[in-house]
């Protein structure tokens, strides 16, 4: 799947509008993601990029309502029914028709107690009311699919057993069982070795491509999301400041976010004499400021930032940007 | 060789139980954690140690200061160190974790942990060890009220400058970074990699920066020492290594890191994951993963062979050796 999706998606698989996150205590209220748009196409892998605390994992969270505890969303959130048409869904009720996850930590997110090709075979056997011995032919399957050597075995095996890289893979296999047609990915690489991760990178692509399934790739890491993602969301302060078409993004930024973000970490192809960091902290989710959420960080900064609206701009040409300043960034590119 | 340290053939052997009793008798087995390493570092030259987890470059680092025991010589300034050194010695050469939340005494202020440092090292007159404190928190570029706050209440940058701080209160000519900057965002991570660069090149440090991120190695560091579980692999200066890799596994670990510039192609440059370091094969420890083994590489283990830039130990290099 080499087609760029255009930002103005005719008929997407899944649109999110005005999405909050609220954490409230007695005394507190906190809103980390506050007021995200997103749409994924069909077949389409997006990147959501951020650092922490940037809303981008709750964002992913909220979509699935999979929020901690205390966290509640509100927004429109839909999905596109059987024929094509978005129809608004209940985040709570959504899981294994349609929507699975895959998350970080392939250890802490299986069950420790089943073996993997039970743990598998489970999804058929809820969601698409399979006798179990069908389902764990499905299971072995999948787990063939997912790239398990020897997977007739390996579906006796206990999650503690595997390495990293198959317990990721049994994972994924798990999240496909129930046939999804969005894959929300939460840093599903991040606590591989290189060489894994790139195993595990061109699985999801491949899968992606084979299944015609679209997937929300979340990480804050840039050279991962430019050698998978389609298109790019880079999330700030609670809200999407950019987006674009993945190369677009890399070959010219429209933010100073993104600009900084691309400059600031090393890269394995780029050698810069000294790296630009990004001075001062994110604002306090408690107090995000009136205005640009970035202006006090941003190196170029100008009159009227601390007013300017902190939305996404209309969007032309795919691609839309937060900032109000029309600059010409350095890319990478 | 001329180097301020100096490793040869280097080791770090742990013993292991077989079972949960195995290690009272005499079923217990060994594992290789570290296995023959030999470099040198020159004095302000700044060593990369890059490798996947579990090859070894923790234990290693940790040997360096002295926290394991190993085998083989570790030489300092031409003098053989032990593991158990005097504090003299131990001084010489130190090290930035790669946590600073768990690294840091969470009951003790920044000025309490330098202070203790200074005094049980007797870096300074007594009466001079608030300025003393004062100098490195300043040194690492933080504002001096952050001397008395206790460390839950700092940043994850900040508290990496303390660990700085800290390492750098003993005056050390060595100082090891492991994983120092893993644990930081990337806008974070800048600024502290820029800091050690500046200290290592202002108080004239030889750096020792472990990682397993290939474009921090690559920005950090002079040389680098490619490891893969336990044994070294390649040697040689960033540059060529990096554009020119002779040894498969280095080949196969710069052609699987993710870039801007490239996008996924559908061919993995490698499969597989490592063996488990307790039942390693006989021959070449990457031969099971090499797409270019041959019978050799699995009976017979390959010693490093130099080459123009470098040196590494694989087989195919045998010829351009002779």
């Amino acid at each position: 799947m080499t087609t760029k999706v255009d930002q103005t998606i005719s008929s997407p698989l899944l649109s999110v509008r005005d999405l909050h996150v609220t954490f409230r205590s007695k005394h507190t209220e906190v809103t980390p993601v506050d007021g995200v748009d997103l749409e994924v196409a069909p077949g389409e892998i997006l990147g959501l990029a951020g650092e922490s605390g940037s809303g981008k994992s709750l964002t992913l969270r909220a979509i699935l309502g999979l929020l901690p505890r205390g966290g509640s969303a509100k927004g429109d959130l839909r999905f596109a029914g059987d024929n094509g048409e978005l129809v608004p869904y209940d985040p709570a009720a959504v899981r294994g028709s349609g929507m699975s996850m895959v998350f970080q930590e392939p250890m802490t997110a299986l069950n420790p107690t089943m073996r993997v090709g039970d743990l598998i075979a489970l999804g058929a056997q809820i969601h698409q009311g399979m006798s179990k011995a069908d389902a764990m032919t499905e299971a072995v399957d999948l787990m063939r699919e997912v790239g398990i050597p020897v997977p007739e075995r390996r579906a006796r095996s206990w999650p503690h057993e595997l390495s990293g890289g198959l317990r990721q893979r049994v994972m994924i296999a798990t999240a496909l069982s129930t046939k999804p047609r969005l894959l929300l990915c939460d840093e599903p690489t991040t606590a591989l070795d290189v060489t894994v991760q790139r195993q595990i990178l061109s699985l999801l692509r491949r899968l992606a491509e084979e299944r015609q399934m679209s997937m929300i790739f979340v990480t804050h890491d840039l050279p991962v999301l430019a050698s998978i993602a389609d298109r790019i969301a880079v999330m700030y302060a609670g809200r999407v400041v950019e987006i674009n078409d993945s190369r677009e993004l890399f070959r010219r930024p429209k933010h100073p976010y993104t600009h900084a973000l691309m400059h600031s970490a090393p890269v394995i192809d780029v050698t810069e004499e000294r790296l630009v960091g990004i001075e001062g902290r994110p604002p306090d989710p408690r107090r995000f400021p009136v205005g640009c959420r970035f202006a006090d960080r941003c190196s170029f900064v100008a009159d009227g930032c601390e007013d300017a609206p902190y939305r996404l701009g209309e969007i032309v040409d795919s691609s839309g940007t937060a900032c109000v300043r029309e600059l010409d960034l350095k890319g990478v590119r | 060789m001329t180097g301020l340290l100096e490793l040869e053939n280097l080791s770090v052997r742990f013993n292991v139980g077989g079972s949960l009793f195995g290690r009272f008798g005499n079923s217990s087995t060994t594992l290789t954690a570290v296995d023959s390493v030999t470099f040198s570092a020159e004095p302000g030259r700044s060593i990369g140690i890059v490798g996947e987890s579990g090859c070894g470059k923790s234990t290693l680092a940790k040997a360096l200061i002295g926290l394991v025991s190993y085998e083989g010589v570790l030489r300092f300034d031409g003098a053989e160190l032990k593991a158990r050194r005097t504090k003299q010695l131990r001084r010489q050469i130190q090290m930035v974790f790669q946590d600073p939340g768990s690294s840091l005494n969470p009951a003790l202020t920044p000025r309490q942990t330098l202070s203790e440092l200074l005094k049980i090292h007797e870096m300074v007159p007594v009466d001079a060890i608030d300025d003393r404190c004062a100098e490195l928190i300043d040194l690492v570029e933080l504002p001096a009220r952050v001397l008395d706050v206790q460390p839950r209440s700092l940043s994850g940058g900040q508290r990496q400058r303390i660990g700085l701080a800290r390492a750098l209160a003993l005056e050390p000519s060595v100082l090891i970074a492991d994983e120092s900057v893993a644990a930081l965002d990337v806008s974070v991570q800048a600024s502290i990699l820029n800091l050690i660069s500046d200290l290592k090149e202002e108080l004239n440090l030889t750096l020792l920066f472990i990682s397993h991120d290939l474009a921090v190695i690559r920005h950090m560091a002079d040389e680098v020492v490619v490891m893969y579980l336990g044994g070294m692999v390649e040697h040689g200066s960033v540059a060529e290594v990096f554009d020119d890799p002779q040894h498969p596994y280095t080949q196969a670990l710069l052609a699987s890191a993710p870039r801007l510039k490239r996008d996924l192609t559908d061919e993995t440059p490698i499969i597989g994951e490592p063996p488990s370091p307790l039942d390693l094969p006989p021959g070449c420890r990457f031969a099971g993963r090499c797409p270019q083994a041959f019978d050799l590489c699995h009976t017979e283990r390959p010693p490093l062979y130099s080459h123009d830039h470098g040196s590494a130990a694989c087989f195919l290099l045998s010829d351009s050796n002779e």
